[in-house]
């Protein structure tokens, strides 16, 4: 029933080369519910853009650092 | 879960349980004869007024049981519960349309007020049901 998103992530790793930055703490810097960030985290939902950018900025790092798209 | 997922819940059990009692109630009250002599309004009445309260109630005790345990979850929404919910008002939106026009063709052809009223509760009911389970179901396994 539910199309999985072909969008990838690092989260993760990222999180866990940012000292295991916990997925709560993340969640509050980006304001969104730690559920949210799993859910994002585990491919179930895509991010607005703006979120997208957000989660980047939290770790330094470019926007397609964090998140890939198959090239086809 | 989040605050808006067991909203959520609420909706879907109340809603079940409510279409449910009113169910029984009206065949109760028809005692095997036809439906349309049922003094349906009140029942009907009662069974929205219910379970608006009874949703509202539900969502209030388990937010607090809950918040005893989450106390940062309390209350807080964000994008993904916006886009559920979106999802879920679409989804749920075309048993409203189908009783819409089922009450149309129904005024339309003469029928009791009973099959009029009650196609629109059921639509409304169903609409409920269905788009709370579809956004059940979009917390559960994702939205993509």
């Amino acid at each position: 029933m539910v199309k999985p998103t072909r969008v990838t992530n690092r989260i993760r790793a990222l999180r866990a080369a940012h000292d295991d930055m916990t997925q709560a703490e993340l969640a509050r810097r980006v304001g969104v519910t730690r559920q949210t960030l799993i859910a994002i985290e585990q491919g179930r939902y895509s991010p607005t853009l703006e979120l997208a950018f957000q989660i980047s900025r939290v770790f330094g790092v470019p926007l397609d650092d964090v998140f890939s798209y198959p090239e086809e | 879960m989040v605050y808006e997922e067991r909203n959520t819940w609420s909706t879907v059990v109340v809603t079940i349980i409510a279409m449910a009692v009113y169910v029984v109630l009206v065949l109760q009250q028809a005692g095997g004869g036809p439906l349309t002599d049922v003094d349906w309004a009140p029942l009907m009445l009662w069974t929205i007024g219910a379970s608006i309260v009874g949703s509202i109630v539900i969502s209030i005790v388990w937010g607090i049981l809950a918040g005893m345990r989450d106390p940062d979850g309390v209350g807080r929404s964000d994008q993904r519960d916006r886009d559920i919910a979106h999802m879920g008002g679409r989804v749920g939106q075309a048993f409203m349309v189908i009783a819409g026009l089922g009450a149309i063709v129904l005024c339309a052809v003469d029928a009791d007020a009973f099959w009029v009223a009650n196609t629109v509760f059921f639509g409304f009911a169903l609409s409920a049901l269905v788009g709370g389970i579809a956004r059940v179901v979009a917390y559960r396994r994702g939205l993509a």
